[in-house]
């Protein structure tokens, strides 16, 4: 086993974890600002997907087709918002799961009418296709790292947008009493449509970046939206600081799972059954690490309002 | 709910309403038209549908009244539909599922009851083994069979170091099994993913480690997509090879050209060169629009199985004589030679096909046999 193996697995937990940071974020920014759990957001992921393939198709630009998506998925989380949330603020969760969870099926059905049952081809960008040699030998794919730099570049623009600017401000203020933001004059209405709006755009920005590379196709939000579940339990809910570090730790888990857990059990076992054993535990794993954290923090790691 | 009853069949129900519906022979379709790999179910029930138009709305002559139901690809959904297909309906044949774990939560107890059960894709090692039963009939294939071609082939090629992986599931661990009952090289490697994961980046790095000087995978759908297209990426030189379904007509649209040039093991394409076939690819697409594919031409060889033994056996009316007439299976089918061995899984030819460009379509051409006449390792379990 080579260091270069070990640099590039590295690499890969890297850009697993931000890609489900980018995506864990809209979620977490939602409930913790409205207190509203959108099991839809892994729809929102793939209508960022499919806009982003179909106008990719359409002009022969990636990016025009990326531009689309997250476009795409910002208005239909606006209109979500104000079609179906708004009546759910005051209700409890419970019914908040049940029609965040109808609007799965609809979203689901509905991409199926507009764009058929095959899934449909998004290719990476050609000038992204090379790779970039690792110290050390072998390569690693220039698109992937281009995904950590979006990844990067979306935690350092939330940071900047939640700490730095007036919407923010109304936001964290949103967080901790909103009854008295509204007494001070905010126009709740509008703040809830725009935070949703842009938790709807990042699930669409993960949607299109990760689809190109790897398929797009009618029900590709479910298996992502649990991951962004388990990033987001364990970084506390609500917390945007929580899911960064919550969604490098759960790729860090599972990419080093898949590549390193049969090769330790083969130390002590015969190889078939060495790779039947690593292979169960891999796909377990996030989920033992979520529940050692729950375990000795049961709100997370960085639980909201203490 | 999402369900829905289509009857593309019911001739002659309001000259003679009581009697004629009686006569009509019924048919429970329980396939996937929903979610994910609804592709694969709408392609076997839009093959199945053709042959019924073909036949004026009838099968072998006799009237018939097809229902159609969608199991989403939930286990308790399929049962609960067959159930009742069953005992509201009283069907007198089922048939339609894709999957595996579905087609095992249905088939035992509705044969056992009697009902016939065609299978136009899911062939578990169980069905053809020990719980064999004498009205379950699969005209595609038992599971391991693609799998067990492309052994063959990958070691006729003069590979000796193949890397292989599937996901941890029971299909996926037949397909493995069967790969290796035919591949005679080492193995560079063996690796079980997750079933649904679409990010290959550690099982990548890991293949460019053990330097394999061949690649074969067992992922089904979309797994199968975003496999090649990272395989693209990875910079990794080894062949790849596979069964059929991760290559076939409706997914190489999303998978590009990182197919191109990929070997793929097959019971059917479009290319295979009898009457029945040229028939069957000109009339699905003139119907349909696209080009057919290997779960397309499998539904169709069900309802063409059914419409031969329904002609021969003058209806359903006679479950012995309709037995037998399934038995004989003296249709044309697309594939060319077909026949059922002594567990009711073809006995067949398995051709390896290899991925080409038609103009701007993406598309398989066969270039060789895998496996001549070949049948399956479970049948000796089968005591019928």
């Amino acid at each position: 086993m080579s260091a270069a193996f070990i640099f590039e697995q590295l690499l890969n937990s890297l850009q697993l974890g931000v890609m489900l940071f980018v995506m864990a974020a809209g979620l977490t920014l939602v409930f913790g600002v409205m207190g509203l759990i959108n099991l839809a957001h892994g729809s929102l992921y793939m209508v960022g997907a499919f806009f982003c393939a179909w106008v990719a198709g359409e002009t022969g630009s990636f990016w025009v087709g990326l531009g689309a998506g997250l476009v795409a998925a910002a208005a239909a989380g606006a209109m979500v918002e104000m079609l179906v949330m708004r009546r759910l603020y005051d209700r409890d969760h419970l019914d908040q799961v049940l029609a965040t969870f109808s609007l799965i099926l609809i979203f689901n059905e509905g991409t199926r009418w507009v764009f058929g049952a095959q899934p449909l081809y998004l290719d990476i960008p050609s000038a992204l296709a090379t790779s970039v040699p690792l110290p050390g030998g072998g390569g690693y794919p220039l698109y992937r790292l281009v995904i950590i730099a979006f990844g990067i570049a979306t935690a350092a623009g939330l940071y900047l947008l939640i700490s730095r600017t007036r919407l923010g401000m109304q936001i964290r203020a949103g967080e901790s009493d909103r009854e008295m933001i509204g007494a001070l004059g905010v126009d709740i209405n509008t703040l809830y449509t725009l935070v949703f709006a842009i938790g709807a755009m990042l699930a669409g920005l993960a949607g299109a970046l990760v689809g190109a590379l790897q398929s797009v196709e009618v029900g590709m939000g479910e298996p992502v939206l649990i991951l962004a579940f388990v990033v987001i339990v364990i970084g506390g809910i609500g917390s945007i600081k929580g899911a960064l570090i919550g969604a490098i730790l759960v790729g860090l888990v599972d990419t080093l799972g898949r590549a390193f857990l049969h090769k330790l059990f083969a130390l002590a076992l015969p190889p078939a059954e060495a790779n039947g054993y690593g292979a169960a535990l891999a796909s377990m794993a996030i989920y033992l690490l979520m529940a050692t954290v729950l375990a000795w923090r049961p709100k997370g790691l960085f639980p909201v309002n203490g | 709910m999402n369900k829905k009853l289509i009857a593309l069949a019911v001739a002659a129900s309001v000259s003679m309403p009581a009697m004629a519906q009686a006569e009509n022979v019924k048919i429970g379709m329980i396939t996937t038209l929903s979610g994910g790999g609804s592709s694969l179910g709408i392609d076997i029930r839009d093959g199945f549908a053709l042959a019924v138009k073909q036949g004026g709305g009838k099968l072998g002559g006799q009237d018939i009244e097809v229902m159609i139901e969608d199991d989403a690809r939930k286990p308790d959904k399929a049962k609960q539909i067959a159930d009742k297909f069953i005992k509201r309906d009283k069907v007198d044949i089922l048939t339609g599922i894709v999957w595996s774990n579905l087609a095992l939560a249905v088939v035992p107890s509705a044969v056992k009851g009697g009902v016939f059960y065609i299978s136009p894709n899911a062939g578990p090692s169980q069905l053809a083994g020990k719980l064999c039963n004498e009205n379950y009939f699969n005209v595609a294939w038992q599971n391991d069979n693609l799998h067990e071609a492309m052994g063959e082939y990958v070691s006729s090629q003069g590979m000796k170091n193949a890397y292989i992986l599937a996901p941890n599931y029971p299909a996926g661990k037949d397909s493995l099994a069967g790969f290796k009952r035919f591949y005679k090289g080492e193995l560079a490697g063996e690796t079980f993913t997750k079933l649904g994961q679409k990010d290959y980046a550690a099982e990548l790095a890991a293949i460019r480690e053990a330097k394999p000087d061949s690649i074969f995978f067992f992922l089904p759908g979309g797994m199968g997509i975003a496999f090649m297209k990272q395989y693209a990426q990875s910079g990794i030189e080894a062949p790849v090879f596979g069964p059929a379904f991760s290559f076939d007509q409706g997914i190489l649209k999303a998978v590009g050209d990182a197919a191109l040039g990929v070997k793929n093991s097959s019971q059917w394409n479009k290319d295979i060169d009898n009457a029945a076939n040229k028939v069957f690819v000109a009339d699905f697409q003139a119907e349909y629009g696209r080009l057919p594919s290997l779960y397309a031409s499998q539904g169709y060889d069900a309802a063409r199985l059914i419409a031969s033994a329904l002609k021969k056996a003058g209806g359903i009316g006679d479950a012995a004589a309709f037995r037998a007439a399934l038995k004989v299976a003296e249709f044309e089918s697309v594939r060319g030679a077909f026949k059922f061995g002594p567990n009711n899984h073809p006995i067949q030819d398995i051709y390896v096909r290899e991925v080409v460009k038609e103009g701007d379509v993406l598309t398989n051409k066969i270039v060789g046999v895998g496996l001549k006449d070949h049948s399956d390792a479970y049948a000796s379990q089968c005591a019928m």
